[in-house]
């Protein structure tokens, strides 16, 4: 159903400052609704035709104690009139519901931005929970913002007071007049926000928080001090087409899904709950009326160990998981590739060693994807680039992973999963076909024989008469598949499993770097990274600098072309969200001088901060 | 193959060469197996056999059906995915007591609880072979073993008894060298539904050379092994003179012509109301002086994994129809740009 969307009520009096783009950072407490209030000014703000990027922060605990510093729970959204590609390096309105929000996130408001806070909660107890000495509201420390304290519990309950709602339930309102203010200050409409409301909540709560929202948006529109704080940020202008808001965790389930449709075979996952990942089982989980077996197992290695056994049964199937428990599966993994049976692993990476942090973002799994098995075993390694071009590499990973019988990595990571972007909505026509055929002739039959073009052995699923064969993790004799120890027959076999992976770069499309096509520096990125890098290059190139940017969706294996394309450039850079594991990869593959930008910080680089390294490099 | 002629044994048998070690008990299991499969009336190719690591697990090998010898301890969590895609297949999986009671525990406790219907053989040798003599998580208390040369001092699991705790609808017991007794489990076991749970007790005569004897050697095994039969009295004994009969909250063996009679024993029940009579019978071979009971334990009708979760996706589709792909794309809520 496409919604119109109507621009700011004909009555809206205020005299908007027009702006090219603006930062909204909500954030509280991890009870506070500030990543509900934050998804809802997002939506808003994608139905109204911004392009936007946005970027959830949370804490791993559920509801660390009130007010203090491990509890703060932040969303921040960068809505624009221009294409964006990043959340933005610093924002422009903070919204900090306690002393704690606010000491851990006013170091990112800009200068002269705009600071509500909810005074209601800057009492001598939270300043002890923030473990802050002073009120920074009375000492000074926020003169260089425009600060706007907001008594927002008590306008909550004064807005509220006729519903006969609890005091607790009240409380739980407030993120809602926050809201109401900020669709006040950007000229937005309540629409769609009531709309939510009404199919979320019911009865009394629904009306609250109706009220409040209302009530938030009256505040502003009533109150003086808020009229030089109105502006507008107008529709972008995207290609043509049907959009919708999307993050990366959605377009990866939906993704598999119509790679299902797009093969002809059923989807089988199997998953285990795991922080970022466990969003991808809760929406395939609701896609039963696409013939989506989702099987929630005991563990991770029947998570992966059971979609073999599917995949061994003739379906499309996938396991998906984050770091600590794609190392549970990596033996199973190498099984798949010993018997070459199609598998799509999907790893949402997050902060490691161990535990590290669950709902931080990195891409560290690099060499877990491309190395971490035992022995000789390769497969295919994808990155999605952006959370709607985790869709794309859904089908990507299942195509190659069905063509060549192999398993394949899917490596997306805890920004792209959660962030979410407008997508524009292809057709059903427009999607890829690979429509899948199984082996059903006895006659030649030999469960290793191999496709020449593209090694493959074939597909010959239980049930299907005169194929009886048997597989095995155990060494095989080339062609038969029978146990097989022979010195000779297993250096072919570990050679043929991976010329047949190597042989993948058929499929993988040559690079053509974005920005100059030689010059002084190439960046050369991978998955997440690629919007900080594309926002940078922009304005490097204005500088009279030539930047060229390789994003690789591929990495193993890499682009035909790849090692030449970078030859063109005087300097290779590689930022990454790790210790400079795809720069490792580069130097040892193609003898290249690569340059190592290496953050770990648990969030994604800045636009800014690419840009003065490429600055430092090319110096 | 021509449905119409009936399957053989031969038809089960592959061409390759078996590597057990001569005198081994799998060879007796792979035998009756073979004879019993063509006797179920199912197309060969609609059987699939799972298997984990170990001796047992290299069972597939031997069967000409579909088969996937997968890694150690998984062969559940493998078999598993495989009748939820493919719920007509008839899926057995061998194992071991090393399989499926050390590294694969979880998924054995698992598969059991949601009842998949899978027919599960554990070969139990109380040793670990493959890896040249180990003790097992069966092997008892003081077992001396490579790795314990002054004897484990690991409490040993009844298999039975863990497979009833984890849920069990099905658990039978039988005896590499009782042939007739157990091609008539294994049919037993081709017909139920939902996880059928086999105790196979298994010479490994390398490494744990007549650890079940007092069970299955000739001239002892009538006084110490209980045939159960469903609705039969707990009768055992060469002469048959021995019982079982209940004592308060628990049972005890007496023998019959001696201040006890037939009709004083209990009865056996697969279906019995109490799990508490499942885990007497499965937990009774650890008891000095009473006899180990081997034949179907228990047999009760649930309905099986694969349906419950096949007939959901069925329901949904019914209720909401099929999915539209179009329309998942789009989403909830969508705008134009012109």
């Amino acid at each position: 159903m496409s919604t119109a969307i109507a621009p700011p009520p004909a009555e809206d009096r205020t005299r908007r400052k027009r702006l090219q783009n603006a930062v909204i950072r909500f954030c509280g407490d991890s009870g506070d609704g500030m990543q509900v209030t934050g998804s809802q000014f997002t939506n808003t703000a994608a139905l109204f035709g911004n392009d936007l990027s946005t970027f959830p922060d949370f804490p791993a605990e559920i509801r660390a104690p009130q007010g203090t510093l491990p509890g703060v729970s932040g969303f921040q959204v960068n809505f624009s009139s221009t294409e964006v590609f990043t959340p933005g390096d610093s924002v422009d309105v903070l919204i900090a519901m306690n002393p704690a929000a606010l000491k851990t996130n006013i170091g990112d408001l800009k200068t002269g931005g705009i600071l509500i806070v909810n005074s209601d909660s800057f009492t001598d107890v939270d300043f002890k929970k923030a473990k802050i000495t002073s009120n920074p509201l009375e000492d000074g420390s926020l003169s260089g913002y425009r600060v706007f304290p907001v008594d927002l519990l008590k306008l909550t309950k004064a807005a509220t007071k006729d519903t006969g709602l609890d005091a607790k339930s009240v409380d739980r309102s407030k993120n809602f007049f926050a809201l109401g203010m900020c669709y006040w200050l950007f000229g937005r409409s309540m629409d769609g926000t009531l709309r939510w409301i009404d199919s979320k909540f019911k009865g009394q709560v629904a009306e609250a928080n109706k009220l409040t929202l209302k009530a938030g948006y009256a505040y502003c529109d009533a109150t003086e001090a808020y009229q030089t704080a109105a502006y507008e940020v107008a529709p972008a202008k995207l290609p043509a087409g049907t959009y919708r808001n999307l993050s990366g965790n959605n377009a990866l389930a939906m993704g598999l899904v119509a790679a299902s449709e797009r093969c002809g075979l059923p989807l089988f996952l199997g998953s285990y709950p795991i922080t970022p990942a466990s969003d991808i089982l809760h929406e395939l989980s609701m896609y039963k009326s696409f013939g989506v077996v989702s099987f929630q197992a005991e563990d991770e290695i029947a998570a992966v160990t059971s979609a073999i056994g599917a995949a061994y049964g003739g379906c499309l199937a996938t396991t998906t998981t984050s770091g600590p428990g794609m190392a549970l599966k990596m033996e199973a993994i190498g099984l798949a590739i010993a018997v070459e049976l199609p598998l799509v692993v999907v790893d949402i990476q997050r902060g490691g060693p161990s535990t590290g942090l669950p709902t931080k973002t990195e891409q560290a799994d690099l060499f877990q994807a491309i190395f971490g098995r035992n022995s000789e075993a390769p497969l295919p390694v994808l990155a999605p680039a952006t959370p709607g071009d985790c869709f794309w590499v859904a089908l990507e990973a299942s195509r190659i992973a069905l063509k060549y019988m192999t398993p394949v990595i899917i490596l997306s990571d805890g920004y792209l999963a959660n962030g979410a972007e407008p997508w524009r909505v292809p057709s059903v026509d427009e999607l890829p076909a690979f429509p899948t055929k199984f082996r059903t002739d006895p006659e030649g039959f030999k469960p290793f024989m191999r496709d020449p073009a593209t090694l493959a052995r074939p597909w010959a699923v239980p049930g299907t008469p005169g194929l009886e064969h048997r597989i095995g993790g155990i060494e095989k004799q080339d062609v038969t598949g029978n146990i097989n120890y022979e010195p000779a027959n297993h250096d072919k076999m570990v050679r043929l499993r991976a010329a047949k992976v190597a042989g993948v770069v058929q499929d993988v499309p040559d690079v053509v770097p974005a920005g100059d096509p030689e010059g002084d520096v190439v960046i050369v990125g991978w998955g997440s990274t690629y919007g900080s890098i594309t926002s940078a290059l922009a304005p490097l190139r204005a500088k009279g600098h030539k930047v060229g940017h390789i994003h690789l969706r591929h990495l193993n294996p890499l682009p035909k072309n790849l090692g030449e394309v970078m030859k063109r450039y005087k300097k290779v850079l590689v930022p990454e969200i790790n210790l400079g594991q795809l720069a490792f990869i580069l130097r040892s593959i193609y003898l290249v001088d690569a340059i190592s930008y290496a953050k770990v910080e648990g969030k994604p680089f800045k636009q800014s901060e690419i840009e003065t390294k490429v600055l430092e490099v090319i110096k | 193959m021509n449905a119409s002629v009936p399957l053989t044994r031969k038809d089960f048998q592959t061409d390759q060469e078996v590597r057990w070690c001569p005198g081994c008990g799998d060879y007796a299991i792979l035998a009756a197996v073979q004879s019993v499969f063509p006797e179920l009336g199912v197309p060969r190719e609609k059987f699939a056999v799972i298997s984990g690591i170990g001796c047992s697990s290299r069972f597939p090998y031997y069967m000409n059906t579909f088969g996937f010898h997968t890694i150690h301890g998984r062969a559940p969590a493998v078999a598993t995915g495989l009748k939820l895609a493919r719920p007509e297949l008839e899926v057995w999986v061998a194992t071991g007591d090393g399989d499926s009671l050390s590294i694969g525990g979880n998924h054995t406790i698992h598969m059991l609880r949601r009842n998949v219907g899978l027919k599960v053989l554990l070969f139990n040798n109380k040793i670990y072979g493959l890896t040249k003599g180990q003790y097992s998580p069966t092997s008892e208390i003081g077992k001396k073993a490579k790795s314990t040369p002054f004897g484990s001092v690991d409490r040993p699991f009844s298999p039975l008894a863990l497979a009833l705790g984890a849920g069990a609808t099905f658990i039978a017991r039988s005896v590499d060298v009782f042939q007739p007794h157990l091609k008539s489990t294994l049919k037993r076991v081709a017909s139920h539904k939902g996880t059928a749970f086999t105790e196979i007790l298994q010479n490994c005569n390398i490494f744990n050379d007549g650890a079940w004897d007092a069970i299955a050697e000739k001239d002892v095994r009538d006084d110490h092994v209980l045939f159960l039969e469903h609705g039969k009295p707990l009768v055992f004994g060469k002469a048959k003179d021995k019982g079982i009969r209940q004592n308060g909250f628990d049972i005890e063996v007496v023998t019959l012509g001696q201040g006890a009679s037939e009709a004083d024993l209990l009865v056996h029940n697969e279906q019995h109301p109490s799990l508490a009579y499942a885990f007497m019978l499965a937990s009774m071979d650890s008891r000095p002086g009473f006899p180990t009971p081997v034949g179907v334990l228990r047999a009760v009708d649930m309905p099986a994994y694969e349906d419950l979760v096949n007939s959901q996706v069925q329901q949904v589709v019914g209720a909401k129809g099929k999915g539209d792909l179009g329309k998942l794309l789009r989403g909830p809520e969508t705008w134009e740009i012109k």
